[in-house]
């Protein structure tokens, strides 16, 4: 029993950076209909530049906060520069998503030239290895931490989203994009912030796991994978269905590790992944028609 | 380009004398190319043209059947491995090859069920889950991937004295030559038809008459038929296989290769092959660059040229047929 409760909480903090970078690729693709294959690798540069920052000794919360603004500004440069010229040009769905295909590519160089392919190990305020003892549950800083911002950036994001008036807009043109231009929300400016906040999610979860990972360019590119897996889980046009599916593979594969084996447990996302897709496509929470042929 | 006035015309591979005459000397320049050129450089044509068997197969799959796949990888090590266990076994080399391909096309089958329920995004997830799922179980079998020093594989030994890269070279010229004429024939037949009905419209298409089921597995299997094919003539050619050749990244390399090439199109996919080889090459000292030259080359491809570089090859064709009127 306290074995079991120990994976659940374990779980519940992978779980958690599951949910923050799944909530990055749902955000993104209710809004545009874009799978964003460069997710990953905007939190890695992300992550990067806040450790190039450490490097100049800057305190810790203004790096942070220069990371986040840092992934966001690439994201949405990325919107202004690149998706928009291409969707004056009639790109179609799928070459918009191979143009992030291409942007991932592309930061996935840069940060293997300038950022070096030695993993180094990433400092960071919260231990990874004092500990806190509830009962018979042990849980380090780092996880309590982990999982205490992911419920914070859930209940803002919450906030942001239903009560506010720059909600109500991103709902209006995730919902119907022509109808919100009518009804003159700049639709624009509104999906570049999208764009933002949603790599400003990656970043964070980056800087999150960066501590338990060691820092290389590829580290981003399990967890981006294990995110994707939970945005489908849950319903990848749901941003609840985010939440829920990155705290249920989370747990899943905690328990799959304690119970089964260590080696099936990364395959097990994937297992997920086409077992949903097959049984059903919009995912636990999504509302989607998917057309059959 | 040209006006087509019969069908029998339309089955010819090549409609215009001049035209015969440029592809002629070209395959004359290939032919003669070991003899001409430095050792290293027979050697990456030599891979150029295995690749490019991969990349038309990944062509049939998405240029001209309209599916999308990321698991190129996966069929890749399945081919390859199927291979490298049956030359261990004593399997004669045609028979060997033709069974990776088989065993691929298999697996494609299976991967192409879920296309006919799922369409673009939701399917490339799904081809990506397959392609990294494959690479994770031969990571974690040493039974299937030969163990830490990886799969031996007994290389051909060439006739007549012949120096083993000329031979190579000649071998897989031939078998590329042979998949490059079989894949003209395919999308000129009523496959191929069916394929780029399906890309363009598959309500109608099922409507025509087309079997869709069919036509959409079929498709899935050739494609990976074909890269199965090249995982097998690659561990011919290297004599060696372990599982870190066939990561996520390959599969995006195939992509990017049909991609920047030209979608639909035989010729671009051999350019493509071209291009996703020759960069590397040219850009050994700055390895990590590859991917951000990628990168940049799909951005511009696909806001500037959305046929790759067969469409810009057409495109100077038409220029200086027409010279001086534009």
């Amino acid at each position: 029993m306290a074995n079991f409760l120990q994976y659940l909480v374990s779980g519940f903090s992978t779980g958690s950076i599951y949910a923050l970078v799944a909530l990055g690729l749902a955000l993104i693709y209710r809004s545009t209909r874009i799978l964003n294959f460069a997710h990953g690798d905007i939190s890695t540069a992300g992550t990067f530049f806040a450790f190039m920052l450490i490097g100049l000794e800057l305190p810790f919360a203004v790096t942070f906060v220069l990371a986040l603004l840092f992934g966001a500004g690439l994201a949405m440069a990325f919107y202004f520069c690149v998706l928009i010229p291409a969707q004056r040009r009639d790109a179609n769905q799928l070459s918009q998503i191979i143009l992030t295909l291409g942007l991932g590519l592309i930061l996935q160089g840069l940060v293997a030239y300038f950022g070096g392919t030695e993993p180094q190990s990433f400092p960071f305020p919260l231990s990874d290895t004092a500990t806190y003892t509830f009962g018979a549950v042990i849980i380090s800083h780092l996880s309590l931490g982990t999982i205490g911002v992911s419920l914070l950036v859930c209940v803002l994001l919450y906030i942001l989203v239903q009560k506010t008036r720059l909600g109500l807009a991103m709902r209006g043109t995730s919902e119907n994009l022509p109808a919100a231009q009518t009804m003159g929300i700049p639709t624009r400016q509104i999906l570049a912030l999208s764009w933002g906040l949603a790599a400003l999610l990656g970043v964070l979860a980056g800087i999150f796991l960066a501590p338990t990972f060691l820092l290389d360019p590829f580290f981003m590119l399990e967890p981006f994978l294990k995110g994707f897996a939970a945005a489908i889980l849950g319903g990848l046009n749901s941003l609840p269905g985010a939440i829920v599916g990155g705290i249920i593979l989370g747990v899943s594969e905690s328990l799959a590790g304690g119970y089964i084996s260590v080696a099936f447990k990364n395959t097990l996302a994937f297992l997920i992944i086409i077992l949903v897709l097959l049984v059903r496509p919009e995912g636990l929470l999504g509302k989607e028609f998917i057309e059959r042929v | 380009m040209d006006l087509i006035e019969s069908y029998k015309e339309e089955l010819q591979l090549i409609r215009k004398t001049w035209t015969r005459i440029w592809v002629g000397a070209l395959l004359l320049c290939l032919l003669l190319l070991p003899w001409l050129a430095p050792e290293h450089i027979t050697y990456i044509v030599t891979i150029i043209f295995i690749y490019s068997i991969g990349v038309q197969g990944q062509n049939l799959l998405i240029g001209y059947t309209g599916q999308i796949s990321f698991g190129q990888a996966g069929f890749l090590a399945i081919g390859a491995f199927t291979f490298g266990h049956l030359n261990q076994f004593g399997v004669p080399w045609p028979l060997g090859l033709l069974l990776a391909g088989l065993a691929a096309g298999i697996f494609g089958i299976l991967v192409g069920f879920p296309s006919l329920r799922l369409k673009g995004p939701y399917l490339a997830i799904v081809t990506m889950g397959f392609g990294i799922a494959v690479y994770q179980i031969f990571v974690n079998s040493e039974m299937l991937s030969g163990g830490r020093m990886g799969l031996m594989i007994n290389q051909l030994s060439p006739p007549f004295d012949m120096p083993s890269v000329t031979f190579n070279y000649y071998f897989n010229f031939l078998i590329a030559l042979v998949f490059t004429l079989l894949s003209y024939n395919i999308i000129s037949s009523y496959m191929g038809r069916a394929f780029i009905a399906i890309r363009d419209n598959d309500i109608a298409a099922e409507v025509i008459g087309v079997n869709l089921t069919h036509y959409k597995l079929l498709s899935f299997a050739i494609s990976s038929f074909y890269t199965g094919i090249q995982g097998g003539l690659f561990g011919l050619l290297l004599g060696y296989l372990e599982p870190n050749m066939f990561t996520f990244m390959e599969s995006i390399t195939l992509f990017v290769a049909v991609i920047i090439g030209g979608l639909a199109s035989i010729e671009g996919s051999i350019m493509g092959a071209a291009f996703v080889i020759l960069v590397p090459q040219l850009f050994s000292e700055y390895k990590e660059m590859v991917p951000v030259v990628f990168g940049v080359t799909i951005l511009l491809v696909l806001i500037f040229e959305p046929l790759g570089l067969n469409g810009r090859w057409l495109k100077m064709r038409l220029y200086f047929r027409n010279w001086p009127f534009r």
